[in-house]
């Protein structure tokens, strides 16, 4: 690592403050992505800003027909939360399943987010659901959030301060995970919300994040995995590494939907 | 057998340190004042060094020297060597280029190691590392291992199409005929894909010089800390042996990789007189697989033949090996007298020909990787089995049953004379392990379910007990592969063994004490095992090749035979009585026929006292050593089934069920044994389903992270169901045959057969890869749909 | 340079240390606790997994300055005096390591793998909830065994102070 100043706030307003005044400041979270980019000297901010003391971005609450969750908030405790396992079980379930036991005690909800890693869980689960995405300074949704590879509508000086996520009637979440980096290789996250259907996938795509619309389509008409029976998704605009190329990843993202959707319908 | 002798599972005395954080790695070792290493390396895979500028870097803050290739050739300060001399097929020897521990004029690999910087702290040595300006000119690299003998860039100018040998065993004329006169010829190609070892250890170095004494000391993660000495005193020229004292102590694993003599640990111990202060270095995960010797990277066509019955007539094999780009210390050995002479395998084979091309590379140097050649083989000859019974329509298990070699002892075509075995036992048991009847019926249910389920044999055999040095010095080793032990019995009877094996993980502590209770009859807690040090060991050759028991052992037998026998002399005087009538047993010098006796203990201090005896007929004192130089190698081999089922959907593979058979000989610590086994098998699943190092076209390593590197994790494999079989190894006292490589010899074929077993075609490489066998398997479901 | 104070096995520990210093690196280094490992460079390997606050994070890819008035459990804490913890002796009783190196990550993982998910662990579970540590030697064999072993130790009330410490 470079050399840097180490800062830890106790509020979000602190931190704004900090990372305002403060010559390429880098905001910390739980630190899984920033901390080995560093050591790899592949990125050196003077001055890291850590939010894990600010109480005031931590927590899950049940608000209305909405969940909030805290830009803190560790993928553990999203995982093992009664509210969150209640009113959104698939978003659980996949917060259960990033990383490692390890990585899920330190890395947060607003870190994954900020960071759109194009392999990461959470964006697929922000979109699918219509979430929120709520900074010091603005309300974005999360198709205005989620802009390119590792790249979102964050301005500099702005700090995500929490997450709410609109109630589903269903909703599930499947993921191939690449075999050395256990990354999602192809994740696909299903919600249905009244009428409306989302389908959204993360790890395939060239752009990060994306909706697949004829699988929203189809699961519009009936609400099953034997909906997607037929659909393939294109090969077109999709990721190609040494793991997976296009082709096999985007039948993945067939594979991955169906498991989702048997998974909100209670049949996985 | 007692409760801590020979065959029993004791729980292992150097435990208590590891699960209480109490081991003592290389990195954890600091020396007052020490300074730390930085490598600069090449970001290019091949280029010349048109210019290395250090001024700038030279002047940063903390920085305590900064060397390059120039500074160890002005120190006279030799290359790297390969202990291994292997002659072509007209008689002339290998074509090797230098290897300098710092680069001199060019650059080989992606990782090569430029210059180092010594500063205060890493991070001032890297700092000044960055600040070093260097003028690569960028040459083509070479990577690709079937085409480098054709391409026109060559990586030393000493070999001339990157061949660094064209070799040969056999008899080409007989296999021939016998091609010739074959009713069924079964062709393959196939590639044994390259591998990073990846000890959870990081290799290390910290090097100490004494001006008072003149004299150097380097710690380092070393399977053979005296072979390492005897490296850098005679060939590199870092100082005398007297003057150079290697210690290593608790090594995390190194299948392999730690024992060869790297560049690192070299210019560490060579630095630290040059600055006057101890130097460290610990390897990043990313510098490991970037610079450790990778394994395996062959390309192969075989063929096999048989009779109209299915007698197996003989086989052909041509190999290309991937040496990478400089020769590491045994890498010439590997694809050639660890590979060729285990082509018969475990079948009676008339007539073998091998011919084994190797090449130079623009990549890391390859070098043995637990089982070092003799994986390679077992996946050539159980692949061709496996085909050819398909082929030919007979079920793999009775037709490697019908060609297994059933009298001993057996002379093959390809050097070895197998002594002892008993293949068609294990094969029996491994079947009724994994249930081979049920079979029929778990894959209807898997393709009930629309899975693919398939089951795959392995009847590996392997040369262990590394070797007759005689033997080994005829085909070209540099050294000869004995051991040394000596037992040093202190005056109270407490026993300290002193031997030139170095555990890094196999438990010698436990099962070499084992033996020294076992015969000395004295309690294991009395026992200290003292190894990894050239100071305190004399002499010895080292822990690779599953050659710690065989030969190891069979060096501290013969110690404590000695011991044993010195001990009745003493016994003679204090019990007076003749030495003739004397008998040892459970810890007891024994008047034959009396009730007279003296404990072991009593024996030691009467030895030391010396007042029951006189100077001038026995010497006081006990301890006696023992070189022992084995006879023969050994043969372990064993069968190994591995069951699994497919998802055609995904091209997931999971591995359901595997029974592992082997025969090691007599053995010594069941608990250790079976643990080698596992370990083993990992390793070869991890071959066959995960692990690949990969370099792209300009010879970037591309798999250089576990990110991308795959490692088997616990959810990848199931658990293991191991059993044995005993033939005792009739060249060595204790009949063992060793059993640290089996694993990863047997594992690759038996899973590589149930993939294309469960496939119904044979079109899949190493690593089967999701991706690889989800495509595979989609021919599968296409030929099963238009049936 | 900046202050740190955190509690170390119990200890209380004061240090002024450079910022980008990782905890694995105040461990090892500052107070000379060796036996937290470093395996790799991407957070995968697990052999430096120490309990932070009670629960098990990778050391190597946090800040020692980010743990000021934190409580540290390391594996050299994790025996009580003489006493070996359960999962200690279980890793010994079923062989669950060799070269020892990733087995003080692997033993602070499965004490934090019960502490999340009780004491009767299936081989299914434990090999899933392994996924963040990587062993070479042993195949995993008997780790699994040692995990699920040690699990139902600690619960026949054989688990020490230092857990309800955390």
């Amino acid at each position: 690592m470079y050399a840097f100043t180490y800062h830890r706030p106790t509020s979000a307003r602190q931190a704004a403050g900090l990372l305002a005044k403060k010559e390429d400041a880098k905001l910390l979270a739980g630190g899984h992505t920033l901390l080995p980019t560093m050591k790899q000297r592949l990125a050196s901010p003077a001055a890291l800003v850590d939010l894990s003391s600010c109480a005031d971005l931590k927590g899950i609450a049940r608000k209305g027909r909405n969940l909030v969750i805290g830009a803190m908030t560790t993928h553990a405790e999203v995982a093992a939360s009664p509210d969150v396992q209640e009113a959104i079980p698939a978003l659980a379930y996949l917060a259960s399943h990033i990383g490692d036991p390890h990585v899920r005690h330190r890395g947060t909800i607003g870190g994954s987010v900020a960071n759109n890693d194009p392999a990461a869980d959470y964006p697929a689960a922000l979109l699918a659901l219509g979430a929120t995405i709520v900074t010091n300074q603005r309300k974005l949704t999360a198709a205005e959030f989620f802009t390119g590879l590792y790249e979102t509508a964050l301005e500099e000086g702005e700090i995500i301060t929490k997450v709410s996520f609109p109630l589903a009637s269903k909703a599930g979440y499947a993921k191939f995970r690449n075999p050395a980096s256990r990354y999602a290789l192809v994740g696909v996250f299903v919600a249905k919300r009244g009428s409306e259907i989302a389908v959204a996938v993360t790890g395939a795509g060239e752009g990060g994040v994306f909706r697949w619309p004829e699988a929203e389509a189809a699961l519009k008409a009936r609400f099953a995995p034997k909906s997607l029976d037929v659909l393939k998704h294109s090969a077109k605009g999709i990721n190609a590494d040494m793991h997976a190329d296009a082709e096999y990843r985007a039948h993945l993202i067939g594979v991955m939907a169906k498991q989702a959707v048997a998974q909100a319908t209670g049949k996985a | 057998m007692s409760a801590t002798g020979i065959g029993a599972p004791v729980r292992r005395k150097e435990d208590h340190r590891f699960i209480t954080g109490q081991g003592r790695y290389t990195d954890d070792i600091n020396r007052p004042g020490q300074a730390h290493a930085y490598f600069l390396r090449s970001p290019h895979a091949h280029a010349t060094l048109k210019k290395i500028d250090t001024k700038a870097a030279a002047a940063m803050p903390g920085v305590l020297g900064i060397f390059t290739g120039d500074d160890l050739a002005a120190d006279k300060i030799g290359g790297l060597i390969c202990g291994w001399m292997i002659h072509n097929k007209d008689g002339s020897p290998m074509k090797a280029g230098p290897h300098p521990a710092l680069a001199q004029g060019k650059v080989r690999y992606v990782g090569d190691h430029v210059a180092v910087v010594v500063a205060e702290t890493l991070a001032q040595a890297r700092d000044a590392a960055e600040a070093i300006d260097v003028d690569y000119g960028v040459l083509p690299a070479v990577v690709d291992t079937a085409t480098a003998a054709q391409t026109k860039t060559q990586v030393h100018a000493e070999a001339p199409g990157n061949t660094v040998f064209n070799w040969h065993l056999g008899n080409k004329d007989e296999t021939e005929k016998a091609f010739k006169a074959a009713k069924h010829v079964t062709k393959l190609d196939l590639v044994n894909n390259r591998l990073v070892p990846n000890a959870m250890e990081p290799r290390a170095a910290v090097g100490d010089y004494d001006q008072g004494e003149g004299a150097f000391t380097l710690y380092t993660t070393s399977q053979n800390p005296h072979v390492a000495r005897l490296v850098l005193s005679a060939f590199i020229g870092i100082a005398p042996e007297n003057k150079l004292r290697v210690i290593a102590p608790d090594v995390g694993g190194g299948f392999g990789s730690k024992i060869f003599i790297y560049a690192e640990e070299t210019v560490c111990v060579w630095a630290a007189k040059k600055v006057g202060r101890p130097v460290k270095w610990t390897s990043d995960r990313t510098e490991a697989f970037l610079s450790d010797a990778h394994g395996r990277d062959h390309v192969t066509h075989a063929e096999l033949a048989t009779d109209a019955e299915g007698k197996i007539l003989a086989m052909r094999v041509h190999t290309t090996a991937n040496l990478g780009a400089y020769l590491s210390t045994f890498s010439s050995s590997v694809p050639t007298y660890l590979y060729a002479p285990l082509l018969s395998g475990q079948y009676d084979i008339p007539a073998i020909y091998c011919e084994v091309d190797a090449v130079y590379t623009n990549t890391a140097p390859v070098d043995a990787y637990r089982g070092a050649g003799r994986p390679e083989a077992t996946f050539v000859v159980e692949r061709l089995i496996e085909v050819t019974a398909r082929q030919l329509g007979k079920d793999p298990a009775k037709f490697r049953m019908q060609n297994y070699i059933k009298k001993f002892p057996h002379q093959t075509p390809v050097i070895m004379m197998y002594d002892t075995g008993n293949y068609g036992a294990s094969m029996k048991k491994a079947l009724e392990l994994i249930d081979y009847k049920g079979f029929a019926k778990r894959k209807r249910d898997s393709g009930r379910n629309g899975k693919l389920r398939g089951l795959g044999f392995s009847s590996y055999i392997e040369a262990c007990g590394i070797a007759p040095s005689a033997a080994v010095g005829s085909l070209g080793a540099g050294v000869g592969l004995w051991e040394s032990a000596e037992v040093r019995v202190n005056p109270i009877g407490t026993v300290e063994v002193l031997t030139g094996s170095h555990s890094h993980g196999q438990g010698h502590e436990t099962t070499f004490a084992q033996l020294v209770s076992d015969r000395l009859g004295v309690p294991l807690e009395n026992v200290s095992i003292v190894h990894g040090d050239t100071d305190k060991v004399q002499m010895g050759m080292g822990t690779y090749g599953s050659r710690s028991g065989a030969v190891g052992m069979s060096a501290i037998a013969k110690a404590l035979d000695k011991v044993i026998a010195k001990g009745k002399k003493v016994a003679a005087y204090v019990l007076e009585a003749d030495e003739a009538d004397i008998d040892f047993k459970d810890g007891n010098f024994l008047v034959k026929g009396t009730d007279r006796k003296l404990d072991f203990g009593s024996c030691a201090l009467q030895a030391y006292v010396a007042h029951k005896f006189n100077g001038q007929d026995l010497e006081p004192g006990l301890k006696e050593g023992a070189f022992y130089d084995p006879t023969n190698f050994t043969f372990p081999a064993g069968v190994h089934i591995c069951e699994l089922e497919i998802d055609p959907d995904t091209g997931v593979t999971r591995i359901e069920r595997w029974a592992a058979v082997d025969d090691f000989g007599n053995v010594i610590n069941p608990m250790i044994v079976e643990g080698q086994v596992h370990g083993g098998i990992a390793q070869g699943v991890g071959q066959a389903l995960l692990e690949g190092a990969r370099y792209n076209a300009d010879g970037q390593l591309v798999t250089a992270s576990f990110m991308d590197y795959c490692m088997p994790r616990a959810d990848d494999l199931p658990s293991f169901q191991v059993g044995m079989t005993v033939t005792p190894c009739p060249s060595n006292p204790l009949g063992i045959k060793g059993c640290g490589e089996a694993g990863a010899i047997a594992s690759p074929p038996a899973v590589i057969n149930a993939i294309t077993d469960a496939l119904g075609h044979e079109d899949i490489a190493m690593p089967a890869t999701p991706q690889a066998v989800w495509r595979a398997a989609q021919k599968t479901l296409s030929r099963m749909a238009a049936e | 340079m900046a202050n740190v104070t955190m509690t170390v096995n119990g200890k209380t520990v004061t240090a002024n240390v450079d910022p980008r210093t990782l905890l694995v690196q105040f461990l090892r280094e500052n107070l000379r606790l060796t036996g937290t490992h470093v395996g790799c460079d991407t957070s995968q390997c697990g052999a430096c997994v120490v309990h932070l606050d009670g629960k098990a994070v990778k050391s190597c890819t946090t800040l020692a300055l980010a743990c000021e008035g934190a409580s540290v459990t390391t594996i050299e804490g994790l025996a009580n005096g003489g006493a070996l913890h359960p999962m200690q002796e279980a890793f010994r009783e079923h062989h669950g390591l060799q070269c020892g190196f990733c087995t003080p990550g692997m033993i602070m993982s499965a004490v934090d793998m019960v502490n999340r998910r009780g004491h009767a662990l299936d081989e299914k579970t434990i090999r899933e909830d392994l996924d963040g540590n990587i062993c070479r030697c042993t195949g995993y064999h008997n780790i699994v065994k040692a995990v699920a072993a040690g699990a139902e130790a600690m619960g026949k009330g054989a688990a020490p102070a230092r857990q309800a410490a955390e």
